[in-house]
């Protein structure tokens, strides 16, 4: 089995060598009119080549790895300073901890408060992620697969709303919220995350409808199913690799959501969520001169997204560009 | 309910549903069904003909309601709102008086918001053209800068979704994690930059970042904004060349283009419409900064427009903070304008 595998794929990537030659020549053959054109580059490829592409090859990791020191050295950092008491951290900030010592942990999670950050976070998160997608693939499915008068208008108005600067709408938003006594309330952040997430959701998520076969569709409606119960038990699974991407999109999003807390959950420090909480961090251990509890608040914040970005890295990077490249 | 949102919205597509032809009884049991769920609906009004565009539209309205509703409240009104907003002396209470464009008037003169707008207008020119510059060259490095293998005009590096992986760190932490991360490398104390320069014998270079000179904090600003978004358009760049077929570059190489001629001539056109929207996007994210400046850098060292926003609003001046959010809208458009105007080319199919 494992074999045959192998020398299925040798074959297959010993198949384009032939091809590849005959296109060469043709081509070269085409816009030259002469064979030792293809020769030469055949001739460069064995050693010339080798060792000037080699050499730009060890010139390219150069940079890349450069980048790399300088995109992951500021995390890094941060995280190992988190191991070291904040005296030492103050008498050279570039020193390595010497020892583990845990006791900015315990600091951050108690005294910063990092713990109960997270949670309002993830309480949050968990209506307005759910809700997001619920609302956003109701809406998407309407629009993208029935016709109604009104249905490119609605789809005009969602997309629109992708535009917009956000902070234009914040002070109307803030009294909206204020006169119906959701300001400073989780469900009043709740909808506001869900209300600011649906554009591109359903812009997102309509392009993805309009890709699934309408058969499948026509087989449920006939086999005597609702358009609910088709919606729920054939179309969203169908759906669901647009789902995942939009929904990591809408994850991270709604998780590092700063503007609309520090406009809208902006009364009770208890009920902060965790990036208000990392901002209030800098100026409290700043005050209190624990810079140690602030490194490994920030450290808390940052790992635990980090290692799940780093599990799913093909499906993050794909849902966050997936905006940019529609 | 169902006939309001209808016709409100109409107009402007095709009508072309199926509208029942045969019109026989309807009745109290047909305007029954409107509310009843199918199974119990009577069998005599579910093989009406009607029945199906009323269980069509019934579903619609359902699914549409709740969505509309929420964006309309919260988010379309709002906007229409600060744009009436911008022209009265709004101070968060229930009067506001129209007061024309006094508030505009009131921007014109104002001193401070001609600072915030430069440093904002500056961080929308430069920030775009840091950031995709370094990130189309990753790209291409880890696209194209590979060892040259057998049969390949073209070749990757090795490791490039390592690459990938770590620079896309930035973009999946909170913008307000970012600013306070950065806060601490500046850190005139104890601060990592510093902390460098010293450990290496440069102690002369180490500098008070963003506390002390107005241009030292605009440019240390306009590094973390690029920091943070450099490795998302590697991603997204390294993607859109990804996606160029490799016959493309076996012409080129065929023809003699090195690898600058290659890049210039075959890659940067051919990803060029990626470039462009990514070019708006970022200009846009850079003329926000709100989080990074507000978070990281002392008020007195430097303002970006936003931010001066959202100081009116603290002090209650709501007519004129949302008069300054209609002048960011309106600048984000003429940007997007400017950037779709220079970038237009032919459209390159592949």
């Amino acid at each position: 089995m494992t074999r045959s595998s192998t020398e299925k794929r040798e074959a297959m990537s010993a198949e384009p060598m032939p091809t590849d030659a005959v296109t060469d020549q043709q081509t070269a053959s085409a816009t030259s009119g002469s064979e030792p054109a293809a020769g030469r580059r055949a001739a460069g490829r064995k050693d010339g080549g080798t060792g000037e592409r080699g050499a730009l090859n060890v010139f390219s990791h150069a940079f890349l790895i450069a980048w790399v020191v300088m995109a992951a050295g500021p995390l890094i950092w941060v995280a190992m300073t988190a191991f070291r008491p904040t005296a030492d951290f103050l008498n050279d900030p570039m020193g390595l901890p010497t020892s583990i010592h845990w006791q900015n942990f315990a600091n951050a999670w108690t005294e910063a408060k990092i713990g109960r950050y997270a949670f309002n976070s993830l309480v949050i998160l968990a209506g307005s992620l759910t809700g997001t997608m619920l609302l956003g693939s109701m809406a998407a499915y309407v629009i993208a697969r029935f016709t109604f008068p009104g249905n490119r208008f609605i789809f005009l108005l969602f997309a629109g709303g992708m535009m917009f600067p956000v902070i234009l709408a914040l002070i109307p938003l803030f009294t909206i919220m204020d006169n119906m006594s959701l300001l400073d309330t989780r469900p009043g952040l709740i909808i506001a995350y869900i209300a600011y997430s649906l554009p591109f959701t359903t812009f997102f998520l309509t392009s993805f409808f309009r890709t699934l076969p309408s058969g499948v569709q026509e087989a449920a409606m006939i086999d005597g199913a609702s358009h609910t119960r088709t919606f729920f038990q054939v179309m969203l699974p169908m759906a669901k690799p647009g789902l995942v991407s939009i929904g990591i999109f809408n994850f991270l999003g709604q998780w590092n959501q700063y503007l609309l807390p520090l406009l809208l959950n902006n009364e009770d420090e208890n009920n902060y969520v965790l990036p208000q909480g990392l901002a209030a961090l800098t100026v409290s251990q700043g005050y209190a001169g624990d810079w140690g509890a602030l490194f490994a608040g920030l450290t808390i914040a940052m790992v635990p997204v980090l290692v799940v970005y780093a599990v799913f890295q093909r499906q993050v990077q794909a849902g966050l560009t997936a905006g940019a490249l529609k | 309910m169902k006939t309001e949102t209808q016709p409100a919205t109409g107009g402007q597509t095709s009508g072309k549903q199926p509208s029942g032809r045969t019109r026989t009884s309807g009745g109290p049991a047909f305007a029954l069904a409107i509310i009843l769920p199918p199974r119990f609906t009577p069998e005599r009004v579910r093989n009406d003909r009607r029945y199906r565009t009323l269980d069509k539209y019934r579903f619609i309205v359902g699914f549409l309601a709740l969505p509309l509703l929420f964006y309309a409240v919260f988010v379309i009104s709002p906007f229409l709102q600060a744009i009436y907003y911008s022209f009265t002396d709004w101070a968060g209470g229930a009067s506001a008086n129209f007061v024309g464009g006094d508030n505009y008037v009131k921007m014109w003169n104002d001193e401070k918001f001609w600072d915030s707008l430069q440093s904002s207008l500056l961080l929308l020119v430069v920030v775009p053209l840091i950031t995709l510059v370094l990130g189309i060259f990753f790209a291409y490095m880890i696209t194209a800068g590979g060892r040259h293998r057998r049969g390949q005009a073209i070749s990757g590096v090795a490791g490039s979704s390592i690459y990938k992986i770590v620079y896309f760190f930035p973009q999946v932490l909170s913008i307000a994690l970012i600013a306070v991360v950065w806060q601490q490398v500046y850190s005139s104390r104890s601060g990592l930059l510093n902390g460098l320069l010293g450990s290496v014998g440069l102690e002369g270079l180490e500098q008070r970042w963003l506390g002390g000179d107005y241009k030292l904090a605009l440019f240390s600003t306009m590094a973390v904004i690029a920091w943070s978004f450099v490795g998302f358009y590697v991603v997204l760049f390294s993607a859109a060349m990804g996606a160029i077929p490799k016959d493309v570059y076996e012409a080129a190489l065929l023809d003699g283009a090195g690898r600058a001629a290659t890049f210039f001539r075959v890659t940067l056109p051919l990803i060029w419409d990626t470039v462009r929207t990514g070019w708006v996007y970022m200009g846009i994210q850079a003329l926000d900064a709100f989080a990074v400046v507000l978070i990281m850098v002392p008020p007195h060292a430097l303002k970006v427009t936003p931010v001066y926003l959202y100081e009116r609003f603290r002090e209650g001046q709501f007519g004129y903070a949302t008069a300054i959010g209609v002048v960011l809208l309106v600048l984000s458009m003429i940007f997007t304008l400017i950037v779709m105007r220079i970038g237009r080319r032919d459209q390159i199919e592949y």
